[in-house]
Order: structure tokens, then C-alpha cells, then sequence
């Protein structure tokens, strides 16, 4: 392997480190949600992409039905089918690779991949790697250390978990309100939701609010 | 069961996303349209589980010990806060204000 600019692996690892302990935060709602310690570790293991790893279990712990939850988690996963059609022709990939390349196809491998253009062709596809299995690696070990620890602590509203969970979204949702027409859509969202949520089974109202997304996004503004 | 139902479905799906994604010719998912709709899902996505987790219990509106936690991520947002403060200041007001009721 060719030497790696030393600003690719920083920028790498201190991703991989900073979004890996976030899995503090979802090891806690997974056990929150009612999940065993096993079933949340191994979300974080096999779909391993944050925001869908959190709905799945958000919707279920909110009582939502299993498909609910599923459609919820699939819908916040389409994005990474448009990571994976960036990357496709940067990695080159065939084979096992390309099916490992996929598995850490996530916002921050494709981000810092796409940040190291400046730096050419090869720190790309580096930064992509480094920071795929970084976070893997953290991502893994910080859900356990979540899961166990709020194991261990017992019922979710006594160490205010059941507020974690929703902060943890408001956390995720934030660095993506750039501007005030992504902020308007936000609140209307909210709103919507709010509106919906005694009209359909629980959960549902959280994959109901794809509408809004489809609604606003049909025309060019 | 069903947790394991959801547990293999949504890993089995959100898989067969990404590797949708670098399968596919570019062209398939590059209409204008599909970008912007796709653009805008986790930020409606993510505004409705704020809603259904911190101040809704199955199908019913509840203000409860949640929201005030939520108020205070919010501050702490607004702060600047990086992301594990956010949730720890959550928690911690949540848990302060179940206690005291």
C-alpha cells in the first residue's frame, strides 16, 4: 500500500472515534426498548447504520408493530444506496471487497471519502476504508458498553433513558438542518406527525412522514 | 420473537440497501427528483421520532418527564454541545424531573 497523507488517517480516525461513541447512546435505547444486550450488539454488527439501528428500535419501544419499525429503519437507509452509487466507481471494487465496501457504506466513510479529493484519488478511497472499519470497530464496542451498562442500571425512566432516545435523534437531526427551508421542513414534520399520531397504529406515523419529504422534494423549488 | 423479527429483517434490508447502491448504474438513481425526495426522508424521518419519542406513548400525546429533557438537549444544541453531552444532559434532567414528581 502506498503511504497515506497523515491528514487522511486523522481525519479518519477522529471521525471513527467521535461517531463510534455514539453507540454508547444507542446501546442504551436498545436495552431501553426492550431488546436484550445480545439482539442490540448484534444490530450494531450486522445493519450498522446509526439513524436506522435507532429507529428500529425507537418504533418498538414507542409499541410500534415490527413492520413499522422495519419500514422506518429502510426508509432512513435509502441514502445509503446513494453512497454506495458515489463510491462504486472510486473503489473499483469486485467480488468480496465490493460486498465489504457496501457493509461500511455509511454518511461518514462517503463523507471523508468525498473530503479527501483535494488530496487525490488514493486518499479517497483510503479515507473510505480507514473510516468504514474505524467506526465499525468503536460503533461495535461502545453499543456494548451501552447495552450493558443500562442493563445494569435497570428501568429506563429512573436514569432518564427514555429522554436519551429522543434527544439522540434531535442530536442526529441537527447538523442537518443547514438552512431555513430545511429547518421549515423539519417543523413541519413535527408537526405532522403530531397531527397523525392519534389517527394510525402506533409507529406508523413515523414512516407516514415520508409524505412530507415526498411532497415538498416532487417539485424543483 | 418479533424482536428478533426486526432485529434480521432490518439488517437483511438496510445490507441490501448499500450494495443496491453500488450495483446499480449510476443513471438509476440520479434523477433529479429521486435526489431531493431522498435528500429530505431523514430530516422528516428523524423530526417524527423526536415526536414519537419524546412526547408520545403509543397513540396518545403525553408531556411528561421526557420533554424536559428534551427542552434541555435542545439548550444544550443551541450551546454547541457535541453529541454525547447532548444525550447525557437528557438523560440527566429526564431522570432529575421523574424523581422529583
Amino acid at each position: 500500500m502506498p503511504s497515506l497523507p497523515r491528514a487522511t488517517v486523522r481525519d479518519a480516525l477522529s471521525v471513527a472515534l467521535t461517531v463510534g461513541t455514539y453507540g454508547i447512546a444507542f446501546g442504551a435505547a436498545g436495552v431501553a426498548a426492550g431488546f436484550s444486550v445480545v439482539q442490540t450488539c448484534l444490530f450494531s454488527l450486522l445493519t450498522f447504520t446509526g439513524a436506522s439501528q435507532f429507529a428500529a428500535v425507537g418504533v418498538v419501544g414507542a409499541g410500534g408493530a415490527p413492520a413499522s419499525a422495519i419500514g422506518a429503519a429502510a426508509l432512513l437507509g435509502t441514502r445509503n444506496a446513494l453512497y454506495g452509487m458515489q463510491m462504486a466507481p472510486l473503489l473499483h471494487n469486485r467480488g468480496w471487497r465490493r460486498v465489504a465496501a457496501a457493509y461500511v457504506t455509511i454518511d461518514e466513510s462517503t463523507a471523508v471519502a468525498l473530503s479527501q479529493a483535494p488530496r487525490g484519488v488514493e486518499a479517497m478511497r483510503a479515507g473510505f476504508w480507514l473510516t468504514g472499519t474505524g467506526v465499525y470497530l468503536f460503533w461495535n464496542l461502545f453499543t456494548l458498553a451501552g447495552a450493558v451498562g443500562a442493563h445494569a442500571l435497570g428501568s429506563p425512566a429512573t436514569w432518564g433513558l427514555d429522554a436519551a432516545v429522543p434527544a439522540a435523534f434531535l442530536g442526529l437531526l441537527w447538523p442537518r438542518l443547514e438552512n431555513n427551508f430545511l429547518r421549515g421542513v423539519a417543523v413541519a414534520a413535527m408537526a405532522f406527525a403530531t397531527l397523525v399520531t392519534p389517527l394510525l397504529p402506533a409507529g406508523l406515523e413515523i414512516v407516514a412522514t415520508a409524505l412530507v419529504a415526498v411532497v415538498v422534494g416532487w417539485r424543483a423549488r | 420473537m418479533s424482536n428478533w423479527t426486526v432485529l434480521i429483517a432490518t439488517s437483511a434490508l438496510c445490507f441490501s440497501i448499500k450494495l443496491g447502491g453500488h450495483l446499480v448504474p449510476e443513471r438509476w438513481l440520479s434523477g433529479a427528483r429521486f435526489q431531493r425526495i431522498n435528500a429530505l426522508i431523514p430530516v422528516t424521518l428523524l423530526s417524527a421520532l423526536v415526536v414519537a419519542e419524546g412526547f408520545v406513548i403509543r397513540t396518545r400525546i403525553v408531556l411528561d418527564h421526557r420533554l424536559a429533557g428534551l427542552a434541555a438537549a435542545l439548550i444544550a444544541l443551541l450551546l454547541r454541545a457535541p453529541f454525547p453531552v447532548v444525550v447525557l444532559v437528557a438523560a440527566v434532567t429526564s431522570a432529575l424531573v421523574y424523581h422529583l414528581h
